[in-house]
């Protein structure tokens, strides 16, 4: 059986105390992004600016669980100053990672993901660095949702900036 | 069938053999259950009733004329009488409608009631403390048919706020209530809101999912015109929920759901509805559920629902007592502290500034079940000010040692998250 230590690493309690790049950017030029954890209500705001094909700044807003917060610092941490390319191929690895309870579960995609089509272009739980401290949380299946939350949020932000919705056309 | 009632305080040690998952441990400790409020859970005599129904005469009911198919309906309709007598309906035969929930027996009001008898132009007027179950059903109206909605606001003091009753209360036409908050415990004083809504010539619906399984309920004297339960918060199986309804608008409104049972004839070019109470009951109805709600009400009565509420009150004073005492400046309770007859054994809590997701984690790890979230209320914890609490709740089965390990596990939260 799982122990609380498995969910709670010291580098996810520390994110947790000390969350980096917690703030707000302004809007524009920055983009802002909202996710709900429908669950338990938390809620996460990614500000996010894209320059050049660069993610240059990311600020986190918000409140939630230390799961939900650490991850989204981690988050922030792992992405900030790196090419949108790299941001979206870490967002695909980490949800990799977070998918691994379908397999206990049974399903009839349980024993084939179809995504992992696109393993070659995940990088593996031992090459996330950091992040990697967030893998005991798939022990956890109903808070997968509190990790993954900053991250789906960061994604739509991606989307919606490479297909040009401006911050006001969304309500 | 004759059912004795024992006198003096429950006696919570021999209740717990009664129920076979609490006989389990859970990460190596008693499992400490305190989540009653969100489903409560089955003592064996609910179990075996349905087991035996499977075992020896399950049927479809209403519909085969061989003796185990009039046996299943017989047990079936005993079920309804049975849950009728429960909330004193003056005719349970008629007015007692099976559903598979509460939530559905709400969404039977709003659908038939609402959308068919709720006159053009008045409004419906909610509460700040509903549960999502009766708020949704009625903003789906709302959207639908353009009615207003208005929400009469819960206090400081935790109990709504009745002093805008009157100038609330114009103009509406149907009513939709809370008689207990599964959030904050609060037991709604239903005498001035059913007056208020009478005088204005409204309907009220209560959502009495939180109150029928812990007090003695008397539909005549709340005075209400709709009663929505489930059956897993009162011992009964999952499944099954009901709904009871004064006669007279239960024979004005039209079906919700369109099938069999609930027709008297179908041609091709229409149908007419059944009588009461099966208009409401589309399709095969949950039988052995009905049969294992029996016995739950059985079980109830046997303890007697005026030592059961006594039990919880005297456990939510000790809760109170023992939790402030020893975690005080820590915790914050949301819900009333005093007048405790006027409030459930559900205490929300904030513990120092843990997210109640964190706090609950770590109460597991102790055998500790208590609900973390926003329990389907999201407008309430809006008006708390919170996204989520914690939440621990009591039944029949809690003793004043679920306290002490709640408690315990308090100082170990505290000491984890440091």
């Amino acid at each position: 059986m799982a122990g609380l230590e498995d969910l709670y690493r010291e580098i996810i309690l520390d994110h947790y105390r000390s969350p980096r790049n917690r703030g707000e950017l302004a809007v524009p030029p920055a983009h802002r992004v909202e996710g709900f954890n429908p669950l338990c209500g938390d809620e996460v705001v990614v500000y996010l600016e894209v320059n050049d094909g660069v993610l240059t700044d990311l600020r986190i807003a918000g409140q939630g669980c230390s799961i939900s917060q650490s991850s989204a610092s981690m988050m922030s941490a792992a992405v900030k100053g790196r090419p949108v390319e790299q941001a979206r191929k870490l967002i695909r690895s980490f949800k990799a990672m977070m998918s691994i309870h379908e397999h206990s579960l049974g399903g009839e995609d349980s024993t084939e993901d179809p995504e992992d089509q696109s393993e070659a272009d995940t990088l593996k739980p031992e090459d996330l660095g950091e992040l990697a401290a967030l893998q005991g949380v798939v022990k956890f299946p109903v808070r997968i949702k509190c990790a993954t939350l900053s991250w789906n949020a960061l994604a739509q932000g991606l989307d919606e900036i490479a297909a040009g919705v401006l911050p006001l056309d969304r309500t | 069938m004759t059912t004795t009632v024992e006198a003096g305080p429950l006696d919570v040690t021999a209740l717990r053999r009664e129920f076979p998952i609490l006989q389990q441990r859970s990460h190596g400790r008693r499992l400490v259950y305190l989540d009653s409020a969100s489903s409560s859970q089955r003592p064996r005599a609910v179990l075996d009733a349905m087991d035996h129904y499977y075992e020896t005469t399950h049927a479809n009911v209403h519909r085969g004329v061989y003796a185990i198919a009039e046996e299943a309906t017989r047990q079936f309709e005993m079920a309804r009488r049975a849950v009728g007598r429960f909330i004193k309906a003056p005719r349970p035969e008629v007015e007692v409608i099976f559903t598979k929930n509460a939530t559905e027996a709400l969404n039977l009001v709003a659908h038939s009631y609402g959308r068919h008898l709720l006159p053009d132009r008045k409004a419906i007027l909610l509460t700040e403390l509903e549960h999502h179950a009766n708020i949704v059903p009625w903003l789906m109206l709302a959207a639908e048919r353009g009615v207003e909605l208005r929400y009469l606001p819960v206090g400081d003091d935790y109990r709504l706020d009745l002093r805008d009753l009157d100038r609330l209360m114009d103009g509406v036409g149907l009513v939709g209530v809370s008689t207990m908050s599964n959030v904050l415990g609060t037991i709604t004083d239903l005498s001035p809101i059913v007056q208020a809504a009478h005088a204005a010539g409204a309907v009220v619906v209560a959502d009495a999912s939180q109150l029928v399984p812990h007090r003695s309920v008397d539909v005549r004297a709340l005075g209400v015109d709709f009663l929505a339960f489930t059956g897993h918060k009162m011992l009964g199986p999952t499944g099954i929920g009901v709904l009871w309804g004064r006669e007279e608008l239960l024979d004005a409104m039209p079906p919700f759901l369109g099938g069999g049972e609930m027709i008297r004839d179908v041609r091709l070019d229409g149908f007419t509805p059944n009588d009461l109470p099966w208009k409401f009951e589309a399709g095969t109805p949950p039988i052995a559920e009905a049969v294992g709600l029996h016995a739950a009400i059985g079980f109830l009565e046997s303890l007697g629902m005026n030592r059961v509420a006594a039990h919880e009150t005297d456990l939510t004073s000790r809760a109170i007592e023992i939790l402030m005492e020893r975690h005080g400046d820590d915790l914050k309770i949301f819900g009333p502290t005093t007048d405790l007859p006027a409030r459930g054994g559900v205490l929300s809590l904030a513990f120092r500034d843990l997210h109640a997701h964190d706090l609950a984690q770590v109460l597991d790890a102790e055998g500790i079940c208590i609900r973390a979230g926003h329990h389907c209320a999201k407008p309430l914890m809006r008006r708390l000010g919170v996204t989520a609490t914690a939440r621990a709740s009591f039944y029949v089965y809690n003793g004043e040692d679920d306290i002490q390990a709640l408690s315990d596990a308090l100082d170990v939260a505290a000491a984890f998250f440091g």
